[in-house]
């Protein structure tokens, strides 16, 4: 039995198939998705969705974060921003750690909240340079 | 009565006036289309998003200490207006509309004795409060230039209202856009963006609904939920208002097209008659001259 994996960014419907697993990464570990999954919701980070079909991968996406709502018959992954992991660049996302790092550095060191996230986004940026096949961080 | 080279001259304007309008009615429908195309494909996003945070809500319902998105901050003092208008004119009634409730919640809200601060979207509306409340403009943000709007210029501005919120400058925050009812029409809109009305939860009605688990806990969850779906909110109501500024701008330029026509035809009867008159003029004095030797 199949489950409906359906991967959407703010913009558009990226990806919306019927799949046997699907495995993405949340913020506390990698869930996979499963027909008869207890409904839950969860935060993602940065990583890779992978679609699994017969055992073997058919499809991987990145997201850079955002959130998945389980049940036991869908899988709705809300990315914050979905590519195609073809479609990623090394050079763009090391641009963006730089500038990441340098905003780290320069912000201020008492603002929790605000070095969180950007600590998040540092390592969603380090976590697509890996996807995207260049030197793990 | 206009001289036959003066009527001439007017024909030749009104005519390439309305080659004009014409040309911008098309453009304004192909634009049109791909607002529409756009504005459907966010939709299923802003759904999903509806669903989860329905179902957050229901279990969070009730606990006290809940984020000031949600449950506002407890005051109803200041009022933050966001009125979305396009950055060009030539659209008919879409940017006056807009403006004209503006301007009465501004009067109404300051009548209850409220503060309003003004975050107006886009050229014209920002041009048209400058004029009426620039005291009350904390800020303002370019629309799209009829361009494609990325969801980072509603990230952007959603992370503004929030950390301003932050901040305390503000309690309420409410959002003025045209709703693309159609085509021909648009509704200008108010919509409450914080404190945020709770969508009810579409399957309440099923009893025994499987309760769901949530990981972080619900708390972290609606946190990052909240600020997320501020921004989704204005991104459809973005799209949207482009979409009605193309529909808008569409029916205006195609009335100016038709009154263009219709001053054509009448200018071109004015100008026929006046030829005729004066060629019987020229005939009668030369049957007269000629009669007189």
């Amino acid at each position: 039995m199949p489950i409906e994996v359906e991967i959407v960014s703010p913009e558009k419907v990226l990806f919306s198939r019927a799949v046997d697993m699907a495995v993405m990464p949340g913020l506390e570990g990698d869930i996979a998705a499963m027909p008869d999954h207890a409904p839950m919701m969860l935060l993602l980070r940065g990583g890779v969705v992978e679609l699994y079909q017969d055992g073997a991968v058919t499809d991987r996406f990145f997201v850079a974060g955002g959130f998945a709502d389980l049940t036991a018959t869908r899988c709705t992954i809300l990315a914050d921003q979905a590519t195609v992991l073809s479609d990623l660049s090394v050079d763009a996302a090391q641009a963006r750690l730089a500038a990441l790092e340098a905003s780290y550095e320069a912000a201020d060191k008492m603002n929790v909240p605000a070095l969180d996230l950007l600590m998040e986004k540092m390592q969603s940026a380090r976590a697509e340079i890996e996807a995207a096949g260049g030197p793990a961080a | 009565m206009a001289s036959l080279k003066e009527l001439r001259a007017r024909i030749g304007s009104v005519k390439s006036t309305k080659k004009i309008t014409s040309a911008m009615k098309m453009v304004a429908a192909a634009k049109l289309r791909r607002a529409q195309t756009r504005a459907e494909a966010a939709r299923p996003y802003a759904t999903a998003m509806r669903r989860m945070l329905s179902e957050l809500g229901r279990s969070a319902k009730g606990q006290s200490g809940l984020p000031a998105l949600l449950a506002g901050t407890g005051n109803d003092k200041v009022h933050l207006l966001v009125p979305m208008t396009s950055d060009r004119g030539l659209a008919g009634a879409f940017n006056a509309n807009i403006n004209r409730v503006t301007r009465n919640l501004v009067r109404r809200l300051q009548a209850e004795g409220k503060t309003v601060r003004l975050l107006p979207v886009g050229r014209k509306g920002h041009d048209y409060l400058t004029r009426e409340f620039a005291d009350l403009i904390v800020d303002h943000v370019h629309g799209s230039g009829g361009k494609e709007i990325p969801f980072s210029a509603a990230a952007e501005l959603g992370e503004a209202i929030t950390s301003r919120l932050g901040k305390g400058e503000f309690d309420v925050c409410t959002v003025i856009y045209n709703r693309f009812n159609n085509v021909m029409s648009q509704t200008p809109t108010e919509l409450q963006l914080i404190p945020l009305a709770m969508p009810e939860n579409d399957d309440a009605a099923v009893p025994d609904a499987p309760v769901y688990e949530f990981e972080p806990g619900e708390e972290d969850l609606l946190s990052r939920l909240l600020p997320r779906n501020l921004q989704v909110q204005l991104y459809a109501t973005m799209l949207e208002s482009a979409a009605g500024e193309q529909g808008a701008r569409m029916t205006a330029m195609d009335s100016a097209t038709r009154n263009a026509g219709k001053a054509i035809d009448r200018l071109t009867l004015t100008y026929n008659r006046t030829r005729q008159t004066n060629i019987t003029n020229e005939l009668i004095e030369i049957i007269s001259g000629a009669q007189a030797v």
